[in-house]
């Protein structure tokens, strides 16, 4: 197990490494030049704009600005600074984070909550009524972009009811907090549910489940630990990618409800040509995709012990 | 000058989606409920984060010269027909508009208690214009003479000098400015931002200084917490006759002009810039008399790229050709129907609210005509190729209204016209900087300082900053350069009113519409005017009790 632990952790070296220089290459190839957007319609005369391409070193050709930038953030943990702003990207991010992990918290929380109870119901009623309409509330969902959804609950529950505010404010309490999580967590709420059903519909025709009810245990066992165990090996796959799909795809959730996120962060710095605040914000992505998948990896031995890693 | 506040529309075009253009509500700020006020009540308005650090000769975009207007006064002011007022200066005086005397007010000091000098004006221009400081509107001080050895344009060249030859303080509240050239309405340049003063404690550390600025404005620097909002409150030792009529004004940030809209009619905002595309045509029912339209002083044209081949081979187009293009343009229709009432047709290169403004300054030429439009292609030798595209950014919002421009002109002339997109501004941006439009461009101009000279010679001058169609006429250079050495600001504004009518026989671009500010306000608030940059005056924002 610590061997494959270790394995894991060393192969995280050239995904890091090859994300960031991709996004790199990326963003750098991207048509438009910050520094000359810093000056709008009426442009800047040349000394300015040299000097301020030699100050963030865009004058360096881009095999050496990917370096310094890396070498920066791997022996300074200096993620450098914004071009326009001057602030320090560190911070930057810093002070998106927090936001878009509570966010991101409380849509993962809902998700997994509603979506195995839904889940778990539908399974176990497979083909009744109870199992349909689930099927139906989960097709309407997936079928129905965030924005439209969002639209929805905002025009529903603000202008009509008037139960919440229409907008996060700069407090950003959790309870301000459900309405958007709710809407990021729907889609991944009906995909858990789906899959949830249909494994555990599944697993029940399997032998051990017999085995199980032959023995003689309870049923509170057979279900609990024995069908649940076996069938929540794909669930928890879907969980742990979709932490960072939830973290990463709050931009139109962010933008609907006015939170000041990762979402809004990453829409900004690609329309700006924040070339170095886009790649430190997906190289904590990364970050975070590689440790929920190794999370998740970890969880299967312990789920199902057939499943070992010498 | 350059780089000026049209990136305004940068930061529009960014956070809103639709023609970045602003509010406005005059009058109607009057009308809508007097009620009892408190003099230190504190209300707020939507605005983006600013996109620089806090310098004032740094500031160009929109988000961050809002913040500005609060914190620093400048020694001038204009009222809203373009008049100059004093602020921070008693007098602003020249006989021969070259050798300019400015004496302060005595008594004025900066937020921190230090004293306003003729010193604190001159060393803050003298680091503004300092190349090695980078600031974005360094070339506001192009006109003072020895600008160029403090500030050489070629790539990597270094400072010959320390300071700008052309500023002398005289006394603690007097100094003289000298100019290169003779300019008539340098006055009128003073208002502007870049021309503030800074105490000495900015010196020390810049940087710090934008990120906590210390000004002379109506108010001081309270907080600011990135991408959420900017705190200002009164500064209760201002000297100045625009002292703040509220307690404070709270700058806050939001992701899309529809959630601020939101949070207007829910009470959690109180006054805004712009409203979105979406309630557009609901402001007005939803707002009442509390709902902002209003004309400010920006004009949209259609820029013809001159160095394009189809403009220059065989030979340059005839300007005939063009106007024949402009009278192709239904401007009533569009500007009622795609852009929703938010624009007023265009009958002159310079916008409302400027020194020198001229109603239907180009004749005919933008009136809608198709058998007229017809007969001038013609007689102009036709448009090459008998196509034209128009290069616009998607993040816009434009493409709606270059659509209707194109259909409007294929309709009435036969010209195929098809819109060429580039994907945001960044992008649009580069092509006319290298050069690389096809045809036709959308271009907009707001403002700098409210004189007709800033339409003219800022934008078809050769070489001007504003000038990156590649517009270039010798007979005209000649007579902006005859309107600005004319005695006296009269005299040369009238010249650039006969430029303007000139116009029309070179037409370096295609007026098509002024903005108009679409905004409004809550109830909590009242008193809320706009100035001729779209912007709302703070300090005049009164707060019901």
């Amino acid at each position: 197990m610590g061997r494959y632990v270790a394995r894991r952790l060393l192969q995280m070296i050239p995904v890091f490494f090859g994300t960031t220089a991709l996004i790199f290459f990326m963003v750098y190839s991207l048509p438009g030049d910050p520094v000359a957007g810093l000056f709008g319609d009426k442009g800047a005369d040349p000394a300015t704009l040299a000097a301020l391409r030699h100050e963030h070193g865009l004058d360096l050709p881009v095999w050496q600005q990917y370096y310094n930038y890396i070498t920066g953030i791997l022996f300074h943990f200096d993620f450098g600074q914004q071009i326009r702003s001057g602030r320090e990207i560190t911070d930057v991010i810093g002070s998106a984070f927090p936001v878009t992990l509570r966010l991101a918290f409380l849509a993962f929380a809902i998700e997994i909550v509603l979506g195995l109870a839904l889940g778990i119901v539908a399974g176990l009623k497979a083909g009744k009524l109870v199992d349909n309409l689930v099927l139906i509330l989960t097709l309407l969902i997936i079928s129905m972009p965030v924005f439209v959804l969002g639209f929805i609950v905002k025009s529903v529950f603000a202008f009509q009811l008037g139960w919440i505010d229409p907008n996060v404010s700069n407090k950003e309490t959790w309870a301000e907090l459900i309405a958007p999580s709710i809407v990021l967590g729907s889609l991944s709420l009906a995909y858990v549910a789906r899959l949830t059903r249909t494994s555990m519909a599944e697993n029940l025709r399997a032998d051990y489940m017999r085995t199980a009810v032959a023995k003689g245990l309870p049923k509170r066992r057979v279900i609990g630990v024995h069908l649940m165990r076996n069938s929540m090996i794909p669930v928890v796959t879907f969980l742990g990618t979709d932490i960072g799909a939830l973290m990463g795809g709050a931009v139109v959730t962010e933008g609907i409800f006015n939170v000041k996120g990762v979402g809004g962060l990453i829409y900004d710095s690609v329309i700006r040509r924040e070339g170095l605040t886009v790649v430190g914000v997906v190289t904590v992505l990364v970050v975070v995709y590689l440790i929920a998948s190794l999370l998740v990896d970890l969880l299967y031995a312990v789920m199902d012990p057939r499943i070992r890693y010498a | 000058m350059r780089g000026a506040k049209s990136a305004k529309w940068v930061a529009g075009a960014i956070v809103v989606a639709l023609a970045a253009t602003a509010c406005g509500g005059n009058d109607k700020g009057d009308a809508a409920g007097k009620g009892e006020v408190d003099p230190n009540g504190i209300y707020s308005v939507e605005v983006g984060e600013p996109e620089k650090l806090l310098q004032p000769a740094d500031t160009m975009e929109s988000n961050g010269s809002i913040v500005m207007s609060g914190l620093f006064s400048q020694l001038v002011d204009y009222d809203a027909d373009g008049k100059l007022t004093m602020v921070n200066a008693e007098s602003v005086e020249s006989k021969d508009s070259k050798l300019w005397t400015v004496k302060l007010k005595p008594g004025w000091t900066f937020h921190d208690g230090t004293k306003v000098t003729a010193d604190s004006y001159v060393k803050a221009w003298n680091w503004a214009a300092n190349i090695n400081n980078k600031q974005g509107n360094a070339s506001w001080f192009a006109d003072i003479k020895g600008y160029e050895a403090l500030h050489p344009e070629a790539e990597g060249a270094k400072p010959t000098a320390e300071a700008l030859e052309g500023l002398k303080v005289v006394d603690e509240n007097t100094f003289t400015i000298e100019l290169a050239n003779a300019v008539p309405y340098f006055a009128y340049k003073l208002g502007y931002e870049v021309f503030s003063p800074l105490p000495e404690s900015f010196y020390k550390d810049p940087k710090a200084a934008g990120e906590k600025p210390v000004g002379n404005g109506p108010y001081k620097f309270k907080s600011w917490e990135h991408k959420k909002q900017i705190e200002l409150t009164r500064f209760d030792d201002y000297k100045g006759e625009n002292k703040a009529k509220n307690g404070g004004v709270i700058l806050k940030n939001y992701s899309t002009l529809e959630t601020a809209y939101e949070d207007l009619k829910s009470g959690n905002v109180d006054v805004l810039r712009q409203i979105g595309p979406k309630d557009l045509p609901v402001y007005r029912n939803d707002l009442g008399n509390r709902a902002v339209d209003q004309a400010y002083s920006a004009i949209q044209t259609l820029a013809i790229a001159f160095y394009a081949d189809q403009w220059k081979t065989p030979k340059p187009v005839d300007p005939k050709v063009i106007q024949g293009l402009s009278m192709a343009i239904d401007r009533d229709t569009i500007t009622k129907t795609v852009l929703q009432g938010t624009r007023e047709p265009a009958t002159g290169w310079v916008a409302k609210g400027v020194l020198g403004y001229t109603p239907n300054a180009t004749g005919d030429i933008t009136k809608f005509n198709p058998a007229k439009a017809k007969e001038l292609i013609a007689a102009g030798g036709g448009v090459p190729n008998n196509e034209i595209s128009i290069q616009f950014n998607s993040d816009g919002g434009h493409k709606e209204w270059v659509d209707a421009v194109c259909n409007s002109i294929t309709q009435a002339t036969g010209v195929k016209c098809t819109g060429d997109a580039k994907p945001d501004f960044q992008a649009d941006l580069q092509a006319r900087k290298t050069k690389q439009v096809k045809s036709i461009y959308r271009s907009g101009w707001v403002l700098d300082y409210p004189v007709n000279a800033n339409f003219i010679s800022d934008l078809f001058r050769t070489g001007a900053g504003g000038n990156q169609g590649g517009f270039s006429n010798p007979d005209l250079d000649a007579k902006i350069a005859a309107a600005d050495t004319a005695a006296s600001l009269d005299e040369s504004v009238k010249a650039y009113q006969a430029v303007e009518k000139d116009l029309v026989n070179y037409m370096p671009s295609i007026p098509l519409w002024y903005y108009k500010v679409n905004a409004g306000f809550s109830e909590k608030v009242q008193n809320v005017k706009y100035a001729q940059d779209g912007d709302p005056i703070l300090e005049g924002v009164e707060v019901k009790k």
